[in-house]
């Protein structure tokens, strides 16, 4: 019986102190969920999810606060990753936070642009330079088309310009071949 | 020198249709009423316009300076006035628009200044900036600099030249080397300089007897060192990972260069482009180009590279019931959105194509897996798979079946019993990919650049508050030392109260400052008399006891 009992102790000690240094050892910083969540995410950082960008997004998502059809610029395939990797139903975009739009980068009319700075200010990636009073421009390459610069420029000098493939950029369409009846 | 030749897996054998322009002498192309060079010759790298509408250029002059690791110059190709500067359809598969310069010739053809490069007396680097000023790429269709990929040349045993040219229809290397097998040699002999190749391997398809001849015959004085190796007709005999395993027997491995393994192939295009670069110090502003297929006079012309497609067919006659052009051969080639586009350094084909000699392709059918398409693949992969795959829009997997070793040759569509476009899902696939790897790089960069913003957006907040406490802290202490008035309590920690009460302090300290003049130095009745008056003030509003100096 007491040896019983020493035998189980003796296992119960040393597995623990295991468990108890693994824990420590191999502890996880940050929540790789919300990690796998944000890398789907597009990053553009608009908003329009209803959080203050693509990180309180992904958290709120891991959370449970959140859907998965709430980000327009990730658009249907952002949905169907999320769904694959939550393994939840792929739904359709929900409409009250907006729509799937191609891809668009903002524009100043640099002869409207008064140089109030407001634009710069809103700019989540800090894609738009310029001074007070000075002309402002924004940095195409680095432009994320969140159209949070859009409503705060008092003279409605920005506009959102669709990207034009380039060679770079142009790809292959999916081959599609007309099926004829054989007659 | 060599003893037995290797083979490569799978390969086809279209018919060659090479005997339609193979006969008759490379002819120069006349004069084009305009030139249209495009600035950016591959899809790597545009060049900097160096030039300015109205300015007059010489032939060989340069107008463009490559930017970038893969950039090389442009130069005009022959002399004139450039007329403008814009947007024109360039040579590619999606017939968009890029800068180019557009020259309108003045007649007279007349070359810059040039002169010949002594290799001897300058370092490997200087031939290879050399090379780079006179615009040299591989002229086998890709484009690839050739300074780069001879930079690249370290322990280099072997130099392929490649004059397989397997795919059907295209004649103008076959041409090239029967009528100048010298100078295809002479640039042969500067490349294995440059690298430092111990043997030269001339591989040619056994379907150009002529060529085969005439490049040995002008190798015979070259030493043992120079083989002409005849190389069994096996589509895609020309490519280089298959020519080198049909000459040296080396198999590139997956992600390795030939370089790796001690061997690099140049195009026979290249070499004599080469020679003309070094020997003579001319720029590559012309290149033999085939028109051939549907035509009324097919053969092989030396044509200046911006020379515009529709003016180049008028010399070859297109028949009536020409439906398209391709661009390349029939197997690798893309057909041609509009005949504007100019010819570039990479053009090497034109076939005029009728519903005659390239039937519509039948309707596709479904895969029924026979592994024709696996069996005839010389890039060693499935496919089938990838077809799948690409088909699903499944890019990872297709990856991991590595798609991107696929070659593009179309063997496996040739093959194809259910006629399945299967190079198209590749090509559809591999963009795809490509795409979504730019847009991965963006949305890591608006994710680093989202996290600085809030990061400094903190940090400025933060020094703010630092800066304010700062500033009161001075100011306390300021006012404790010189004691005029009491240091606001430590407790009030608000930095902006502080601050506050500082001025309020200053303020004080200033009033009491400043003191009218005219009340300095007054005789002793004149004090008296002030007192009294100020005595009968506080009487009247006591309030004001306090405020008075």
């Amino acid at each position: 019986m007491l040896t019983a009992i020493l035998v189980m102790t003796g296992i119960a000690i040393v597995l623990g102190t295991a468990l108890g240094y693994a824990s420590i050892r191999f502890k996880v910083e940050g929540d790789p969920l919300v990690e796998k969540i944000d890398a789907i995410l597009p990053q553009t950082q608009c908003g329009q999810c209803g959080y203050p960008g693509c990180k309180p997004y992904a958290q709120a998502i891991s959370n449970g606060e959140a859907d998965i059809n709430q980000c327009p610029p990730g658009g249907e395939e952002g949905i169907r990753k999320l769904a694959d990797l939550l393994g939840r139903e792929v739904k359709p975009l929900s409409e009250e936070h907006g729509t799937e739009k191609p891809k668009s980068v903002a524009r100043i009319d640099e002869q409207v642009c008064i140089g109030c700075t407001l634009c710069i200010q809103a700019c989540p990636v800090d894609a738009i330079v310029g001074a007070a009073k000075q002309m402002h421009t924004v940095v195409a390459p680095l432009c994320t088309g969140c159209e949070l610069c859009v409503a705060p420029c008092p003279v409605d000098c920005i506009s959102m310009v669709p990207v034009a493939a380039t060679v770079e950029t142009w790809k292959w369409k999916y081959p599609v071949h007309e099926l004829r009846s054989a007659a | 020198m060599i003893t037995r030749l290797f083979s490569f897996k799978g390969g086809v054998k279209p018919e060659s249709h090479k005997n339609e322009s193979s006969g008759t002498p490379i002819l120069t192309a006349p004069l084009p009423k305009r030139l249209v060079i495009p600035l950016r010759q591959s899809i790597r790298s545009t060049a900097r316009c160096l030039v300015e509408p109205g300015q007059k250029v010489l032939k060989g002059e340069h107008i463009g300076e490559g930017e970038g690791g893969l950039g090389t110059s442009v130069h005009a190709s022959t002399s004139g006035t450039v007329v403008e500067i814009a947007s024109y359809p360039m040579a590619h598969a999606s017939g968009l628009e890029t800068l180019s310069v557009v020259i309108e010739p003045d007649g007279e053809d007349r070359w810059i200044d040039h002169t010949s490069l002594d290799l001897r007396t300058v370092s490997r680097e200087e031939a290879l900036a050399w090379l780079r000023g006179c615009g040299i790429v591989g002229m086998g269709g890709a484009g690839f600099p050739t300074h780069v990929k001879l930079g690249g040349g370290r322990g280099i045993d072997t130099l392929v030249i490649n004059g397989a040219e397997c795919e059907p229809w295209i004649t103008c290397d076959d041409r090239l080397m029967r009528e100048r097998a010298p100078d295809v040699l002479s640039g042969a002999m500067i490349l294995r300089e440059l690298i430092g190749a111990k043997r030269v391997l001339v591989g040619i398809e056994d379907n150009k007897p002529e060529a085969i001849a005439a490049m040995q015959t002008a190798a015979s004085g070259l030493g043992d060192d120079v083989a002409v190796v005849p190389v069994p007709t096996l589509y895609p005999a020309g490519g280089e990972k298959q020519l080198i395993r049909v000459l040296t027997g080396v198999e590139i491995p997956q992600g390795k260069l030939g370089t790796d393994f001690g061997v690099q192939c140049f195009n026979v295009g290249t070499a004599n482009a080469v020679h003309r670069a070094i020997r003579f110090g001319e720029p590559l502003v012309s290149r033999v180009v085939t028109l051939t297929g549907n035509v009324a006079r097919p053969g092989n012309y030396e044509v200046l590279l911006g020379t515009q497609v529709s003016e180049l067919l008028a010399l070859a006659g297109p028949k009536a019931d020409t439906d398209r052009y391709i661009m390349g051969g029939p197997m690798m080639g893309t057909e041609l959105q509009s005949l504007s586009v100019p010819v570039t350094k990479g053009t090497n084909c034109i076939i005029a194509a009728s519903p005659a000699l390239f039937p519509p392709p039948p309707p596709e059918l479904p895969c029924i897996r026979c592994g024709a398409c696996a069996r005839a693949c010389p890039a060693d992969l499935q496919p089938f798979e990838l077809y799948w795959f690409s088909r699903a829009k499944n890019f990872g997997k297709a990856q991991e079946y590595h798609l991107f070793d696929c070659i593009e040759c179309g063997c496996c569509a040739f093959v194809c019993p259910s006629r399945i476009p299967l190079v198209d899902y590749y090509r559809f696939a591999k963009g795809e990919i490509w795409a979504r790897e730019r847009e991965r790089q963006a949305s890591d960069q608006a994710r680093e650049r989202f996290e600085f913003r809030n990061y400094r957006q903190e940090r400025e907040k933060e020094e703010k508050a630092a800066k304010l406490a700062a500033k009161a802290a001075e100011t306390r202490a300021k006012l404790a030392e010189s004691g005029e008035a009491p240091a606001p309590p430590a407790e009030a920690e608000d930095p902006k109260k502080a601050l506050v009460a500082a001025a309020l302090a200053r303020a004080k300290q200033q009033q009491a400052a400043v003191m009218p003049k005219n009340t300095d130095g007054l005789s002793a009745d004149v004090q008296a008399e002030i007192a009294d008056i100020e005595a009968r003030r506080e009487k009247l509003n006591p309030q004001d006891a306090d405020k008075a100096p």
